[in-house]
């Protein structure tokens, strides 16, 4: 008996990964061409995007909170890097125009999305909105602002350097696969090494016993929110160099599969209780189903369907083993 | 002991017990309801007073006892049975929707539809209005619940009641939150009801009401019943005495400490009222904390000792005054960095909700308001944490299987050890107690006072508020009464007496006259 449950344990504990290996089994049976070499490597960079925003995604939402507005900073960082790369900035009234480097352009779209989620954050903590309506907000905001700044048409032509950190390869890996991984190693070991992320999991599971133990709540949580507009100006940074040009409507949608990735993983949105880990995996399961699928030849739109169900059916399964626990 | 006059009981229950695990929350209770009258009952915090009600009204099934009304044994299967048998309650905190009409909330899950299936607001009106003409209450059913004073609202719960065609109100503590015209408007209501032939069962601490309103009372404490008694045959002393009297025996005592310099001294400290602007729920309150002292403070139910602590612990920074002196000196605590950083430490009454993040694990749990104590070279050593917290399990005999057990699953004496760790961990000088020891079993009590005691002679100055007497009287070395968010008394350990805390905890403001008793 006791061994049993402590196999059940297990299973439990490692469902995402076996739902995970199951997957890859079913569609390398099924889909020819799924279990290529080429394949395994379209599949890790299709996700790297995913990755970075589910991160940022995992601490908004262990903290108890939610980020509407990672598909539109991702697409206003991404415009903001090839505009003043390839245009630079002309400030007519001031008679100043300014050239950027490669460096310079990719710094100030990082900092655009470090200073949109740290608008979130102020919003969040010091006007007390909540994060579902603040988000919100932001994502019409730096949509409308991305249109603004691109005129609505895209920013094309960016140059060979640019492209690199999107196509190239390093040591036989794709860049953005090691961005990605850089990105992972960084988070699991801010969550679980450091104060900062040991807060993270206080606040999100009672922000009262946090707040009576002495933790600055507000603090954390505006970092939080800064780090995910971060993260979301480095998915700007992969996608607009993957494709060699900035779109208004890129990341568009994006912050629904960044959320289904870090629920699949089973963090609980109620905060408090999750890893990156776990997100890791989803945004994987989200990325070997969209592979299989489309390689099965499965319509675009039942695509849609079967993936809505594989989050409901994740966090049914998580429900049903947490409620017998 | 004649019995009450009257005649005809209603409500009956024999013989009930309930246990909460492993603690005696009732233990073998009798008690009589006679139909037509103001039925008090009174006890301190924690007699036992709101779990026979939750058993009376069906919320706790599983009891041992029996429940016999007009005459019936029932067994209620939910609070909606009980309803449906004319028994209704009205909670301390009312149960209204907000932003719903007064009539939509009268009606609320029993609205009358017309013909389409669609809501009949007009007769909704018309039949609330009906209503709270029989209460002479004069106001628009169709004014959002949100917009009424709490007393007025009182009155729209007990409209409700009397739409369900209850029998039997039970009124917990109604007169906690709302003024003295409005508590004079509510006991005429509650004798209008009366002649009505309306049975009320009305819960109170406040002893001065009960010669305004009540026919007989009845006195729980510990779960026990002490007993019932026609009002008339009652002074005020009588029933202060029913209330405390009792045996002191096995209890742990806190020795004598020889008392040193002082370290903590609070002068007019002051919170203003939430709502009421001008009226302050803690009423400059002045008192001072020796190295080596536990100081009691004790109160009953809304007499501010919670929001002391609070306002103490920096928590409400704009609402508060007063001046705080450490060791003489001035200090400005503004929030609760600001207070750990000078050494005070506070152990809140919800343990649940307010001391634990409950999924995390023991270690955790006892670093997290000293996590800086843990890092080398900017990262969380593991190794280092499970040590600290592996010294305070063993010191404080906390029972858990590991440091990496998560603390839900300890028990609630341990869980409170756990918290006391994590104060203890960040080096406090000053340590405010909010009732620890509240829900948990006498054994986990008297370790908890030991641990007291022992803080307490490694120097600690340790501010301690109970509604326990017997735990007040036996650990504090000195004891302060609040009342109505003012100090009313303070005496040392050796010149207290329960009858003399009681009778300065009881709230004065609300005084009628009553020639023959007190």
């Amino acid at each position: 008996m006791l061994a049993l449950k402590r196999h059940k344990e297990i299973l439990v504990r490692f469902q995402s990964l076996l739902a995970l290996l199951l997957m890859v089994v079913i569609f390398s049976v099924c889909a020819e061409g799924f279990f290529t070499k080429d394949n395994f490597w379209l599949v890790l960079r299709q996700v790297s995007v995913n990755t970075c925003l589910s991160v940022g995604m995992t601490l908004v939402i262990l903290t108890g909170g939610i980020d509407l507005s990672v598909g539109s900073i991702l697409a206003l960082s991404g415009a903001i890097m090839a505009g003043l790369f390839k245009n630079g900035l002309d400030l007519p009234i001031f008679s100043l125009f300014i050239g950027f480097s490669l460096f310079g352009a990719v710094l100030a779209g990082l900092m655009t999305g470090s200073f949109l989620g740290f608008f979130n954050g102020v919003m969040i903590t010091r006007f007390k909105i909540p994060p579902f309506v603040a988000t919100l907000a932001m994502l019409t905001i730096a949509r409308g602002l991305t249109e603004l700044w691109t005129g609505g048409a895209a920013i094309t032509g960016l140059g060979k350097t640019f492209g690199t950190l999107g196509t190239g390869w390093f040591l036989g890996i794709p860049v953005q696969v090691w961005t990605c991984a850089a990105i992972v190693v960084i988070a699991v070991i801010l969550l679980k090494k450091t104060r900062f992320g040991r807060y993270v999991y206080a606040v999100g599971g009672n922000e009262r016993a946090a707040t009576l133990s002495g933790l600055n709540v507000k603090r954390i949580k505006l970092l939080v929110y800064t780090l995910a507009g971060t993260l979301s100006a480095v998915g700007g940074l992969i996608v607009t160099s993957k494709l060699n040009s900035a779109t208004p409507t890129a990341g568009d949608g994006y912050e629904l599969d960044s959320i289904a990735a870090v629920v699949i993983g089973g963090t609980s949105l109620s905060g408090g209780k999750g890893s990156v880990l776990g997100t890791i995996l989803g945004a994987l399961i989200i990325g070997v189903l969209n592979s299989g699928l489309i390689i099965l030849r499965v319509p675009p739109f039942w695509q849609k369907v079967i993936k809505g169900f594989v989050i409901l059916l994740a966090v049914t399964i998580d429900k049903l083993n947490s409620k017998e626990q | 002991m004649a019995q009450p006059k009257t005649n005809n009981i209603i409500l009956k229950a024999n013989n009930i017990s309930k246990t909460f695990a492993g603690i005696k929350a009732l233990d073998g209770v009798d008690l009589e309801i006679y139909q037509g009258q103001v039925n008090a009952i009174v006890g301190e915090n924690g007699a036992g007073k709101s779990t026979l009600m939750k058993v009376l009204t069906g919320v706790h099934r599983e009891y041992d006892g029996q429940i016999i009304l007009d005459g019936h044994h029932i067994a209620f299967a939910g609070p909606k049975e009980a309803q449906n048998n004319g028994i209704a309650i009205i909670h301390q905190e009312l149960n209204l929707i907000p932003y719903l009409s007064v009539a939509e909330n009268v009606f609320l899950g029993r609205e009358f539809v017309n013909r389409l299936g669609l809501i009949d607001t007009r007769k909704t009106v018309a039949e609330t209005k009906t209503l709270l003409k029989k209460l002479d209450f004069d106001i628009n059913p169709r004014i959002q619940v949100s917009r009424l004073r709490i007393g007025q609202q009182q009155i729209v719960e007990i409209a409700h009641a009397l739409s369900l065609e209850a029998r039997i109100v039970i009124m917990d503590e109604p007169t906690s939150a709302i003024s003295e015209h409005e508590i004079k408007i509510l006991f005429e209501l509650i004798r209008s009801l009366k002649a009505q032939g309306v049975t009320i069962v009305y819960i109170t601490h406040k002893l001065d009401e009960l010669f305004q309103i009540a026919d007989s009372v009845t006195v729980l404490r510990d779960g026990k019943l002490v007993g019932s008694r026609s009002i008339e045959d009652l002074t005020h002393d009588d029933i202060v005495r029913m209330m405390v009297g009792r045996d002191v025996k096995d209890f742990f005592v806190k020795a004598d400490v020889a008392q040193s310099e002082e370290i903590l001294s609070a002068r007019d400290m002051c919170l203003t009222h939430p709502r009421r602007r001008d009226d302050y729920v803690v009423d400059h309150v002045s008192f001072n904390i020796k190295a080596g002292e536990v100081l009691g403070l004790f109160g009953l139910m809304g007499a501010g000792r919670t929001e002391l602590l609070e306002t103490l612990f920096g928590l409400h920074p704009k609402e508060s005054s007063g001046e705080l002196f450490l060791d003489g000196r001035p200090v400005e605590v503004n929030s609760p960095v600001n207070a750990i950083k000078s050494g005070i430490g506070f152990i809140t009454e919800d343990r649940k909700h307010e001391g634990l993040v409950l999924q995390m694990s023991v270690a955790s749990s006892i670093s997290l308001a000293s996590l800086e104590r843990t890092e080398r070279f900017g990262f969380l050593n593991t190794g280092l944490e499970n040590r600290l917290a592996q010294n305070y399990v063993e010191r404080l005999k906390i029972k858990t299987p590991s440091v990496q057990q998560v603390v839900e699953n300890l028990s609630g004496g341990n869980q409170q050890k756990v918290i006391i760790a994590k104060w203890l961990a960040t080096n406090p000088r000053i340590l405010l107690l909010d009732e620890p020891t509240r829900g948990i079993d006498i054994n986990a009590k008297n370790e908890i006072y030991r641990l007291i005691s022992e803080l307490a002679r490694a120097g600690l100055a340790i501010l301690l508020v109970s509604s326990e007497l017997p735990e007040i009287m036996a650990i504090a070395d000195r004891i302060i009464v609040l009342s109505e968010g003012k100090k009313t008394a303070e005496f040392p350990r050796s010149q207290a007496t329960e009858e003399l805390i009681m009778k300065a905890a009881i709230p004065k403001s609300f005084q009628f006259q009553h020639s023959s008793n007190s």
